[in-house]
């Protein structure tokens, strides 16, 4: 592997968009028609994608594995859409939409692909808003915003608390109407299972049917892979059961980088596990940081009682909480980023203050139903506040929501250039399931943003510039095509290699094996040592997986066992690189925090001369270690600084 | 919890299915009814036999994969939410739990308890959408929108897709369904231009795809775990009776 090569234009950073538009090569209609494309997700970014260039006139294929595009996981996102239109006057703008990522992500993220990012942001609104997405508005029938963690400003756009259903059912509406246009061809229930690499170039997928089990190939002259994050390695997360990494994996052991595995962020605000029965855990919208204030008790005495339900949190008067965001953060208070409220509240429970299983944190309505009214209160958040009660069976207008920190999102995943391009010519990846745009960190309200940019308004210019010197290439016949029945074959044994196992260990008795050794070992405080026994133990697991696991059933019909070992036995690998590569960073940055990294104040502590780095990782094949590369970050037009929110 | 569960299993979308009986123990209350599930499947995998299929993702109903008919009520015995949200504290010690998939017409089972709603999807490729491409949208503080008829669209907008309407339905009617979108779009003045002929193509693909008529019994209506009302379909009616007269 060469040099990575960014493709960022030269330029100034506003001009470096426009420049790329000026300069890229095109395809001309007719020949649109002769040019196929695979997408690989139905989320924000893919189902944007897919719409988009089948309104180009490009001939798309699109892949999901639920019953419908809306399933995607997008549609789970609640808060909002961040955008620099600064309708609230109150200092907005592209460079500051810019700036406040760049440093969200603690400086390492691509300066160039994140301004391009802030720049579509406007775009997308007005797209969305054309399409019928019924964002909440003011009296006068304007858009309204509210603020979110990292920012001064208000600028996330929001559809009560279920902004990601909405933004997804526009993208579905646009795909919809491709479909039945002929222009994009829909595979519901098909899971990727391998990539067709033809000559050095992504020429196509082999995928499975997960009603019939039939194993079949694709052919495209390109392929998209919006197949989101891998967040699920940890067993419990805010992900869909089905979220999985298995297609940026396969891609991964083809060839393609996988940059930064050990950015995984973790979101403060969560219901907090009830018991080992636990299957997923379910984010309280960061939105809710407006208006909560969180606290413990100051006394580690009252936190003992109210653990033990001799002491109700209503009944601490004020002066006896500890509101330790306010405290140690004065000028962002309860609106902090993600990564520093979720280690605030690991501090918090560390030393004794939890309240609930002693992981939790409470997050109080109580001044703001003062302030506002219930009536308000419930008007912003009354759905979460509906579902949190459903959950856990208090009412969080009277007493104070329990949270604590989950897996949320990862922002590493497949390394791409500026046009979205893996190191595989032909393969490209858009949205969650690529590594550019949130470095370290990602502010709340981007991942929608980034999503829909990547999908309507980055990828169908850039595909066109690998796309304008392949029109010259014939569509291939995959049953013909010595790569395509090749990789077939090699899904078919694979499959039958995990059926033959044959032990005593259902998946998930393994999968919930690894989410324990994750959150240990790679979770919110990291150390070499820990990292070191993280990786024998996933080791070890991987072992009593090919050897323990049990697959009952058969593969010509449904089978969701069959479908999470093939997932799992990627988690596992994928794990052991996270681990390798949050050992290799020696400094905290952003969601990977390293305990022996930290300012006396216990803030993370960058290592910015030696890890201005994105680490890519190169697979070297089976049980080999796979090779770092560096992808040098360059900051030429922010100052790097210490992240500072008090 | 000590449960017995009567859960229907199904081959494939041909095979003559059945009820199965099994006995399952220690739930915890504050478990949802997917996680319940999840332990029997632990348990059937153990026992060395095939666990139960069922539909879900996202497990925060929102997605709307989920789609059990739970003694008799879709999405179980509590109001205004999906089965994964449903959790077991809403029964007690040593009930008996009968658990189905949904059954209508447009949705055949296809293995145990999942069945397929590509129909739903038809449905809106039939017109659900306003036809705007991608670059082509005008400022979108251009053409403010009166904050209540936002709402009115944003309440049609919540449908998931789950289908429970049409599964709860006597006649298996997908109006609910057809409606919460024509209403949603109908209601923007982004979506005026289409409404027309949108209204007229999404009910004929629901007729069409063997959904039966609307008799108004609400039931739809209760059983919505989005609180999708009723008043969406009044909407959609006139649309419908706008789209017969103009055209």
């Amino acid at each position: 592997m060469s040099q990575l090569n960014s493709k960022v234009p030269s330029g100034p950073l506003a001009e470096k968009w426009e420049k790329y538009k000026a300069n890229q090569n095109l395809v001309n209609p007719a020949n649109k028609r002769k040019l196929d494309i695979i997408v690989v997700g139905t989320g924000l970014g893919g189902a944007a994608a897919a719409a988009s260039m089948g309104e180009l006139g490009f001939k798309v294929k699109n892949f999901c594995y639920s019953d419908s595009p809306r399933r995607a996981h997008s549609i789970a996102a609640q808060g909002g859409i961040n955008a620099a239109k600064n309708y609230q006057n109150d200092g907005d703008s592209v460079y500051r939409l810019f700036y406040d990522t760049i440093k969200g992500g603690d400086y390492r993220a691509r300066e160039a692909n994140v301004y391009r990012l802030a720049e579509v942001s406007n775009d997308i609104i007005d797209q969305c808003v054309a399409q019928g997405v019924p964002f909440a508005r003011d009296y006068g029938g304007y858009l309204d915003n509210r603020s979110f963690g990292g920012a001064l400003v208000s600028r996330t756009f929001y559809a009560r608390g279920q902004t990601g259903q909405q933004l997804l059912l526009g993208a579905y509406g646009v795909l919809n109407r491709q479909i039945a246009a002929g222009n994009v061809e829909l595979y519901t229930r098909t899971e990727m299972m391998d990539l067709v690499v033809v000559d050095g170039r992504a020429r196509g997928i082999v995928v499975r049917n997960m009603i019939s089990g039939e194993i079949s190939t694709h052919f495209a002259h390109a392929v998209v892979l919006a197949t989101g994050g891998y967040g699920n390695v940890f067993f419990l997360s805010t992900m869909a059961m089905g979220s999985n990494g298995s297609a940026a994996w396969q891609v991964y052991k083809k060839g393609a980088l996988f940059a930064n595995p050990a950015f995984v962020q973790i979101h403060p605000t969560c219901i907090p596990v009830h018991g080992e029965a636990q299957s997923k855990l379910t984010l309280m919208s960061e939105s809710l940081r407006n208006d909560g204030r969180i606290w413990v008790p100051k006394e580690l005495e009252d936190a003992e009682k109210i653990r033990k339900g001799e002491l109700q949190p209503t009944d601490l008067p004020a002066e006896k909480r500890d509101y330790y965001l306010e405290r140690r953060y004065p000028a962002f208070g309860n609106l902090v980023p993600r990564d520093v409220a979720s280690r605030a509240a690991k501090e918090r429970c560390d030393a004794g203050f939890g309240i609930g299983t002693g992981h939790a944190v409470y997050l109080d309505f109580k001044d703001a139903i003062e302030r506002l009214g219930k009536d308000l209160i419930e008007a912003r958040y009354g759905n979460l506040f509906q579902m949190y009660e459903k959950i856990v069976d208090t009412d969080p207008y009277t007493t104070p929501m329990m949270i604590y920190p989950a897996i949320h999102y990862t922002m590493g995943g497949l390394w791409v250039d500026y046009e979205l391009q893996t190191t595989i010519p032909g393969l490209f990846s858009i949205g969650e399931a690529n590594f550019s745009d949130h470095g370290a960190n990602r502010l709340g309200a981007s991942a929608l943003m980034q999503g829909l940019a990547d999908g309507y308004f980055v990828l169908p210019f850039t595909i066109n510039n690998y796309l304008a010197d392949q029109i010259g290439v014939a569509r291939m016949n995959p049953e013909e095509t010595p790569e395509f029945i090749e990789a077939r074959e090699k899904t078919l044994a694979y499959i039958d290699k995990l059926m033959k196992i044959q032990g005593d260990r259902s998946v998930d008795s393994i999968h919930k094996e690894l989410g324990k050794i994750m959150w240990e070992h790679v979770g919110m405080g990291r150390t070499k040592e820990g990292l070191e026994k993280g990786i024998v133990k996933i080791q070890a697991l991987r072992e009593e997986f090919w050897k323990n696991l049990r697959i009952p059933g058969k593969t010509d019909t449904i089978n969701p066992e069959l479908e999470k070992a093939n997932r799992l036995a990627d988690f596992i690998d994928i794990g052991e690189l996270m681990a390798m590569d949050a050992l290799q960073r020696n400094e905290s940055c952003g969601g990977h925090f390293r305990e022996e990294y930290k300012t006396p104040e216990g803030e993370a502590l960058r290592d910015d001369k030696n890890f201005k780095f994105v680490g890519a990782w190169e697979y070297m094949g089976e049980k080999k270690t796979p090779k770092l590369h560096k992808e040098a970050l360059q900051f030429e037009f922010v100052e790097v600084k210490t992240r500072d929110y008090k | 919890m000590d449960l017995t569960l009567k859960v229907w299993r199904q081959e494939n979308s041909k095979a003559k299915g059945n009820f199965e009986s099994y006995q399952i123990k220690n739930i915890s209350p504050d478990s949802s009814f997917l996680e319940m599930i999840d332990a029997l499947s632990e348990q059937l995998i153990n026992e060395g036999k095939e666990p139960v299929a069922f539909d879900h993702d996202c497990r925060e109903g929102i997605c709307g994969m989920c789609s059990l008919f739970i003694n008799g009520r879709a999405h179980g015995p509590d109001e205004e939410i999906t089965t994964c949200q449903l959790h077991m504290r809403k029964f007690k010690d040593g009930d008996t739990i009968v658990i189905e998939p949904w059954r209508a017409a447009g949705f055949p089972v296809i293995k145990d308890l999942m069945v397929e709603r590509d129909a739903f999807d038809k449905i809106l490729q039939a017109g659900g959408f306003i036809s705007v491409n991608t670059g082509s949208a005008q400022e979108a503080n251009a053409i403010p929108i009166p904050q209540h008829k936002a709402e009115e669209s944003m309440d049609g907008a919540s449908c998931i897709g789950c289908g429970a309407c049409v599964a709860t339905c006597k006649n298996s009617s997908a109006m609910l369904f057809v409606a919460s979108k024509v209403s949603q779009l109908a209601l923007l003045p982004q979506g005026k231009p289409e409404a027309v002929r949108r209204a007229k193509a999404m009910v004929a693909k629901m007729d069409e795809l063997g959904f039966g008529h609307c008799t108004n019994t609400g039931a739809c209506e209760v059983e919505c775990p989005k609180g999708v009302s009723l008043d969406h379909i009044a909407r959609l009616n006139r649309e419908f009776l706008a789209a017969n007269l103009k055209f």
